[in-house]
């Protein structure tokens, strides 16, 4: 078996690995709305937060709360071994390749996705995000099994432009700040799934926001309430997203010194370098918008969510469709 | 805590109440200015900034792709000339992107300025003192301690270990006051560390106005000019001896240094499927003054010379041509560059001849084929590199236009007033030839010798003073954004009642609500306050 073989292998039972703890998690989040009191409670974020409605109403039934421990332990289990056979297959694609496995469109998603679920375990150390589980390894599944459908390009030598250490640096860099995003997005979509459904139904003028508002009160939402109240997700999705954002501006920094080795000029408004450029402008308003009045909460939410669309657009479209320099991210 | 009410926004209209004060030129001014310096309108300028750049990776633009614009205008003659004069085409030179950045940069002075000065003063002025009561904070504690007075001296040289001034960037600000609280002496141990985050805010929008102004600075001060040059051949640096120059309006070309730069060969690897991995010219540099050295570049590895770097930008190969004219004149000698079209360097040059001893002028529109595959009556390239390479040479005859005065493009023949030579049937005649040949042109025109095929390289030197100066300010800004990021916005309190032995002291923290080491930080203030090693 070669390493190309292996690579292949890992990274597909990985996303078997990953869905099956996507559904676990979600089994897991059906039980504990049902039972809330018992599960629901622990998230340990600043004590003093008023704890919210939810979580005192209903008194667990022992059968679900055996039921939801099962299955978080079978998620918990199965996103950890996943994280490692992911680990084992990004590291055989870069010895398959013989350089970093960041420098095609594929790589860039088993490396991104990789980071994302680490993201979500490093921060499920030191406080319980179990809540995030079910997204976290649904994006990994789909961004995995994606990348091996659709995106698979078999392993090549570098081209000149890409012979280079600002390879390791600014690309890592990108794919990190892509991975503390995406758990960030799930944070902040979160928050306002959670903010939406203790606002109650809608009494907007808008006939859209009724509908959405009423959408989201279904009963399909009701994992939500098993998340902590919107003001601490805020919380976690400010940090996620300032961590994302410092990232993402060194990405951009090292990205122009990269470009003026390579290239001779530093900026050159190349439609990769305006998206990045336009993602770095909607999450400096978000860091701004979190502290302006009447921009708190739902709104700088939503330009956090629209953040990510343009992460994902600078990932997809721009790779894709646009004619540019770095077009040969999609080779 | 944190679930704060907000008053519910107030609007005001100044002609609203009939009796109300005018606001006068001043004062729209003043009000004028607020708003444009107000965080609301920074907001929106900056959302306004996103979506402005987003036409810039849509739309071609004049000066990323000027070809791939042509071809637009000509596409779309209705849309494309109206998006042109609104500048969609060229979106990030518009009078519209500019005036929203500018806006933007002009909000964030009026931002920083004050917010400097008063930062400046809010940190010679002392910090506010603790509250009266704790009682309120969650964060709050209550801790048995020998001696207060020595309780708090601990206190304050855990919260400041550095006594000096920069003890308060790095560690917090304290304040000590004696009074009395519902008639209890106490003492109150004010400590407060959120000004790292404000200096760090500043630093990080300061830097960005660095970078703006190094830019346009830099718009001034920069030259660069594109040369090609064929193996074996020299270029001497001098504004004439670019194919393209382009520089700031400050700068000066006789500031050019005179070196003289000799491209002795060029190296190129390709993979089976023509995928290159590998670039080399071996170059000889010859500054004034010193002498010459050997050194080469590559892709990633551009050479420094007289202040700017030159950098590979393009290769291919420039088959060494003679032709001679019908009385057997050689009527041009030397290499032709071809430019590769495609990833197989299937590429396109022309042979001009003016200098015919009779008759009239005649061009050579060629493309090369280093790796033919001839397939039936379609030719093309399957690599990069000269296994098979063959000429296709469509042959036209009338005036080139040199004689006009305009520049031409040295890689297109101007066809205006050519026509193409024809054969029998009335069809365009083609010729095919491989190194080493020698052909006839049609209807006795002369001949075509192709002796060798040498490459050339594209090389591109840009210099541009100030990036040292953006290269600084971009890391100044992220130290300054990870410091108002990351650097932590706390306030500690102590009270300790004025009494000497045994005694109960109180603490608390606060801070907002994303900080998740807040208790942390209180138990190991308590712990400092009564001496235990805090784990």
């Amino acid at each position: 078996m070669n390493a190309q073989e292996i690579s292949v292998m890992a990274l597909w039972a990985a996303t078997s690995l990953y869905a099956i703890g996507m559904v676990a998690y979600a089994v897991h989040l059906a039980r504990a709305v049902e039972s809330r009191g018992a599960v629901a409670a622990p998230v340990s974020v600043s004590a003093g937060a008023a704890p919210a409605p939810h979580e005192v109403e209903a008194t667990p039934t022992p059968a679900n709360a055996g039921a939801s421990r099962k299955a978080l332990g079978i998620a918990r289990a199965t996103t950890v071994v996943g994280l490692v056979v992911h680990t084992i297959g990004v590291v055989s694609r870069g010895i398959e390749a013989g350089h970093v496995p960041w420098s095609s469109m594929y790589e860039y998603t088993i490396s991104g996705s990789l980071v994302a679920v680490a993201v979500f375990l490093i921060v499920q150390r030191w406080r319980d995000v179990t809540y995030l589980g079910a997204g976290v390894t649904g994006l990994a599944t789909v961004s995995l099994g994606l990348g091996l459908s659709v995106l698979y390009a078999e392993a090549t030598g570098l081209q000149p432009a890409l012979q280079s250490f600002w390879l390791v640096i600014h690309v890592s860099i990108a794919v990190i700040a892509t991975g503390v995003l995406a758990v960030g997005f799930l944070v902040s979509s979160l928050q306002l799934a959670r903010a939406g459904r203790d606002a109650g139904p809608s009494t907007s003028r808008s006939r859209v926001r009724r509908a959405m508002r009423a959408a989201i009160l279904g009963r399909g939402w009701r994992f939500v309430d098993v998340a902590p109240t919107p003001v601490q997700l805020e919380a976690l999705a400010f940090r996620l997203h300032a961590v994302g954002f410092v990232l993402w501006t060194f990405t951009v920094m090292a990205g122009a010194i990269w470009a003026e080795h390579a290239w001779g000029r530093y900026w050159g408004w190349d439609p990769k370098e305006v998206w990045s450029f336009v993602i770095w402008v909607i999450y400096a308003a978000y860091l701004h918008a979190r502290t302006t009045q009447g921009w708190a909460g739902a709104r700088s939410a939503v330009l956090a969510i629209i953040g990510f669309a343009a992460v994902i657009m600078n990932f997809t479209v721009v790779n894709l469709v646009f004619q540019g320099l770095h077009s040969y991210a999609d080779g | 805590m944190a679930d704060r009410q907000r008053p519910p926004r107030a609007t005001y209209d100044n002609y609203a109440i009939a009796a109300g004060p005018r606001l006068g030129v001043r004062g729209w001014l003043r009000w004028m200015w607020r708003q444009v310096t107000s965080m609301r309108v920074a907001l929106i300028l900056l959302l306004l900034l996103a979506l402005a750049a987003i036409p810039g990776s849509v739309l071609p633009q004049w000066p990323q792709d000027p070809s791939a614009t042509r071809a637009y205008l000509e596409q779309y003659p209705t849309v494309g000339p109206l998006l042109d004069s609104w500048g969609f085409l060229d979106v990030f030179g518009s009078a519209w992107f500019t005036a929203i950045y500018l806006l933007l940069f002009a909000s964030l002075v009026g931002c920083i300025v004050p917010r400097t000065v008063a930062h400046a003063r809010a940190l010679r002025a002392p910090i506010s003192a603790t509250p009266r009561s704790l009682e309120r904070y969650v964060d709050r504690t209550e801790v048995e301690v020998d001696d207060a007075t020595q309780a708090l001296e601990r206190v304050r040289a855990w919260v400041r270990p550095q006594p000096r001034w920069w003890g308060a960037i790095t560690g917090y600000r304290v304040r000590l006051d004696e009074r009395t609280v519902k008639g209890q002496r106490q003492w109150a141990l004010a400590a407060d560390k959120g000004h790292v985050r404000e200096i760090g805010n500043l630093i990080f929008h300061v830097a960005l106005v660095g970078i703006l102004v190094s830019m346009a600075f830099g718009s001034l001060l920069t030259h660069r000019g594109q040369a090609l040059i064929i193996e074996g051949r020299s270029f001497t640096n001098a504004v004439a001896a670019y194919d393209s120059f382009e520089s700031g309006g400050l700068f000066s070309p006789d500031s050019l240094l005179p070196f003289t730069l000799r491209v002795n060969s060029f190296e190129s690897q390709f993979d089976a499927a023509g995928r290159a991995s590998f670039f080399r010219a071996n170059v000889t540099l010859t500054e004034p003054g010193l002498t010459p050295r050997t050194d080469m570049i590559e892709v990633n590895r551009p050479l420094q010379v007289d202040g700017g770097k030159i950098y590979l930008q393009g290769n291919g190969y420039a088959p060494n041509l003679t032709v001679t004219d019908s009385a057997g004149n050689v009527a041009h000698d030397g290499p032709v560059p071809f430019l590769p079209q495609d990833e197989a360097y299937t590429s396109e040059g022309v042979v001009k001849v003016p200098d015919v001893t009779t008759g009239e002028q005649f061009g050579l529109e060629g493309t090369l084929l280093p790796s033919a595959v001839i397939d039936g009556d379609d030719a093309y390239s399957i690599h990069p590199d000269p296994t098979n390479p063959v000429i296709f040479f469509r042959v036209y005859m009338g005036d080139l236009g040199l004689d006009t005065g305009v520049p031409q493009n040295a890689y297109q023949l101007d066809k205006a007033q050519l026509s193409p030579v024809q054969d029998e049937q009335g069809e365009p005649q083609w010729l095919a030839m491989r190194p080493g040949d020698t052909v006839d042109l049609p209807d006795g025109l002369g001949t075509v010798t192709w002796e060798s095929m040498p490459r050339f390289v594209a090389l591109d030197l840009r210099a541009d003073p100030t990036l040292p100066w953006l290269l600084g300010f971009a890391i100044a800004s992220l130290l300054g954004l990870s410091m108002s990021l990351f650097g932590s916005q706390r306030r500690l309190w102590v009270i300790a009642p004025v009494t000497d032995g045994p005694t109960v002291v109180e603490a608390a923290a606060y801070g907002p609500a994303h900080d998740t080491t807040l208790d942390d930080r209180l138990r190991a203030m308590v712990a400092a306050a009564t001496e235990q090693e805090h784990t």
